[in-house]
């Protein structure tokens, strides 16, 4: 057994618990909570840790979502390690928060517990909310295990807070799918997270009376384009630190897949991949399995890491299949190919490619919906189909919807 | 952060601090009373302070990159967020320290907002941190009467009839603003029992404002200051009038000194001699003449203005304090 293994305990938690036990973990110093479901979950446990004295942190209520992420931002720039999250339409009440973290270089880390957007009234996943943020500055990521969860909480504020990055960071959960589900979760012990994960040191960009300077004055057009640059510069950095991370994360705690960008299932020999993000991975791999054992050469990837994302690692592993089916939990209404989001994104992934495959769009799960094997198998009859015709007839389809 | 800077109140003009902190930089119009705010606001609160600023006139004119007038450490904050700001920046630093993180020691936090930022947008964020014994800091709202910066638009703030550009005077409305200014500092004050400090203020005693922000960050937990603040651009009129205006305001009782301390009603300068009978409140014709702002007004107009401030004075809860009065039964 590894030291890591002799210390860690396992515990039945589900995905909201397991970031809330990251946070006593990482001993961070300020946290703001407000309901909405089913992220706030998570701030049921946080509030629970702290009564408990298990978590040494200034809690906050706050009276709203764009409080509660203008709080963390300030703690932030005071040198404060933070934690806060939101789901649905309350990750967009907090919005210009959101923005202007992002903008200030701020290393908030948050938890995105997907719900659809209102209106009309639904607590189900869709992950439209933490896809708001695809262009702002914030580092994005989908977990799909509460044991992900966990680790990749750790890793988020070791990546955020690292001077060449910082940038902030959300980490998205399904709502319910993962947010509400237990689990057996390996908790490592607190010691060698201390080793993984250093203090956060602001350097000379903290806010304090030793160190005066002025923070987000007026730029206008004589700055803002060189700043602007600066950031998409520190999201490119953020890919390498991620890598970096993950391999350290790995060295320290013995667990880790592959690649911290994407994880394949059953691709070997594959001729058609589905690729998706998040517990939707859950029914598809089931239903990837039934087609295998009746033969059929078809997989499965999830990718990880959103933003930033990893282009040309996932060119050079898509490239390796004929047909790509991207399974959407989101929309994007009058996109290109009236396309989801991911779909549009891996499509310009693989256009420098000399050969590219062919890749259908697919919606589906919107709304906390249930994929079905059904539903993956017919999804599989389409990109066969589009393959043996060697022609996209219909680039996107709507899966499991009535009438 | 259990301990406050240590500020004396100040006693006398002459011993106000001769340090400058908020210095040359700033772009604000000549005769800006909330510049003047600033300067001494932070005259009082001394170097060990950080100051958060949500957009403004005193952010946007105020804070160019390469030029900021700012000595002490400064973070801008957005519309609405004062009091997240200062909630989040007092956090901040109290866990830090709390947990040996960072040297402990006491640190004025200020948040300033303008009328738009404070009274309107970030209403529900002030109440919020003003809820929060546990942290030290002090939300200043400095009140132009309008939302200056972006061309002078109406906000909750303007007073009844004033000329703005989101309000003008035309041919078939005369009185485009027939809302009446909000009350702050009394609002606050019923709605936040345990908030130990709230203060109005005006630059034109500048004595008075000193030690109001020294009171402010010395009695500890959050509080609340709310200056009136002339403004040549957005009131009209010649900037060499400011100080006169902003004492005119308070000598026609339009706007009234005071500050409640621990739940005690205090009024300050000429409103307490004015309460007292020591001195006669001016008519509001004095004032509202000698700014554009309300060049349209007819004699019903002022006459209408005058009634409520006599109703301020003569049946509100402590003069201009609460707009409710006791039932005898």
């Amino acid at each position: 057994m590894t030291t890591a293994e002799i210390l860690e305990r396992e515990q039945l938690i589900s995905g909201s618990e397991a970031i809330a036990v990251a946070c006593s973990l990482a001993d961070v110093d300020v946290i703001t909570a407000y309901p909405i479901r089913p992220y706030d979950t998570v701030m049921q446990f946080v509030s629970k840790l702290v009564a408990d004295g298990e978590l040494d942190c200034e809690f906050i209520v706050a009276e709203s979502e764009h409080s509660q992420f203008e709080i963390v931002k300030h703690a932030s720039s005071v040198g404060a390690r933070v934690f806060c999250g939101s789901s649905g339409v309350g990750w967009f009440y907090a919005f210009e928060a959101i923005t202007v973290t992002a903008g200030l270089r701020l290393p908030v880390v948050a938890m995105v517990g997907n719900r659809a957007l209102d209106d009309p009234g639904a607590f189900g996943v869709e992950h439209n909310d933490a896809l708001a943020v695809r262009d702002l500055g914030w580092m994005l990521n989908w977990v799909s295990t509460a044991q992900e969860a966990l680790d990749t909480a750790l890793m988020a504020w070791r990546i955020a807070e690292d001077p060449r990055v910082f940038l902030p960071c959300a980490i998205s959960a399904d709502g319910s799918f993962l947010t509400h589900s237990q689990v057996l979760v390996k908790v490592p012990d607190r010691s060698l997270v201390q080793k993984f994960l250093p203090p956060y040191n602001r350097g000379n960009l903290v806010l304090h009376p030793d160190n005066p300077i002025t923070i987000a004055p007026q730029v206008n057009e004589d700055w803002l384009m060189e700043i602007r640059k600066q950031t998409d510069e520190a999201m490119r950095r953020a890919k390498g630190v991620i890598e970096e991370v993950y391999q350290e994360f790995k060295g320290v705690f013995g667990r880790g897949s592959p690649s911290p960008f994407y994880e394949e299932y059953m691709t070997e020999d594959a001729e058609i991949v589905f690729v998706g993000m998040g517990t939707l991975s859950m029914p598809v791999r089931v239903a990837v399995r039934r087609m295998r054992e009746q033969g059929v050469k078809v997989g499965f990837v999830r990718i990880k890491w959103f933003r930033p994302f990893a282009t040309q690692e996932i060119r050079e592993m898509l490239s390796r299949f004929k047909g790509i089916g991207v399974i959407d939990r989101d929309y994007s209404y009058g996109s290109p190919s009236y396309g989801g989001v991911l779909f549009n994104e891996l499509r310009s992934v693989l256009y420098p490619l000399a050969k590219r495959p062919l890749v259908l769009s697919f919606i589906a799960g919107l709304g906390g919906r249930e994929i079905r094997a059904q539903n993956v198998f017919e999804m599989t009859d389409i990109v066969r189909k589009a393959l043996e015709t060697g022609k996209v007839e219909q680039e996107n389809y709507w899966i499991g919807v009535r009438g | 952060m259990a301990t406050t800077v240590d500020l004396p109140q100040v006693k006398g003009v002459k011993n106000i601090p001769i340090e400058e902190m908020f210095t040359s930089g700033h772009r604000t119009c000549q005769g800006c009373e909330s510049a003047l705010v600033m300067r001494l606001m932070i005259k009082a609160a001394g170097d060990r302070t950080i100051v958060v600023g949500s957009t403004g006139c005193m952010y946007v004119a105020n804070t160019t990159y390469y030029t900021t007038p700012w000595v002490v450490p400064w973070m801008h904050t957005q519309l609405g967020s004062s009091g997240s700001a200062a909630t989040g920046t007092a956090a901040g630093l109290k866990a830090l320290m709390r947990k040996g993180k960072i040297k402990e020691e006491p640190i004025n936090v200020i948040a300033f907002c303008g009328d738009g930022g404070g009274a309107d947008m970030g209403l529900s964020a002030i109440s919020a941190s003003l809820t929060h014994p546990e942290y030290n800091h002090l939300v200043l709202l400095y009140d132009n009467e309008s939302y200056a910066n972006t061309d002078i638009q109406v906000s909750g703030m303007s007073p009844w009839g004033a000329n703005s550009t989101f309000s003008p005077p035309g041919k078939a409305r005369r009185i485009m603003n027939t809302r009446w200014k909000k009350n702050m500092v009394g609002m606050l004050a019923a709605g936040h029992p345990e908030c130990r400090y709230l203060a109005t203020a005006c630059a034109s005693y500048g004595l008075d404002m000193t030690n109001k922000v020294r009171r402010a960050l010395t009695i500890g937990g959050p509080t609340f200051i709310h200056s009136i603040d002339p403004c040549p651009k957005g009131w009209d009129y010649d900037p060499k009038f400011s100080h006169e205006l902003g004492m005119l305001a308070i000598e026609t009782g339009l706007w009234v000194l005071y500050e409640i301390i621990d739940g005690e009603l205090i009024l300050n300068g000429p409103s307490r001699a004015i309460a007292k009978g020591m001195k006669r409140r001016k008519p509001v014709e004095e004032y509202l003449t000698r700014q554009g702002r309300f060049a349209h007004f007819t004699p019903e107009d002022t006459k209408y203005v005058q009634g409520k401030v006599d109703q301020m004075w003569e049946r509100w809860w402590g003069p201009g304090v609460i707009p409710v009065n006791i039932k005898e039964s």
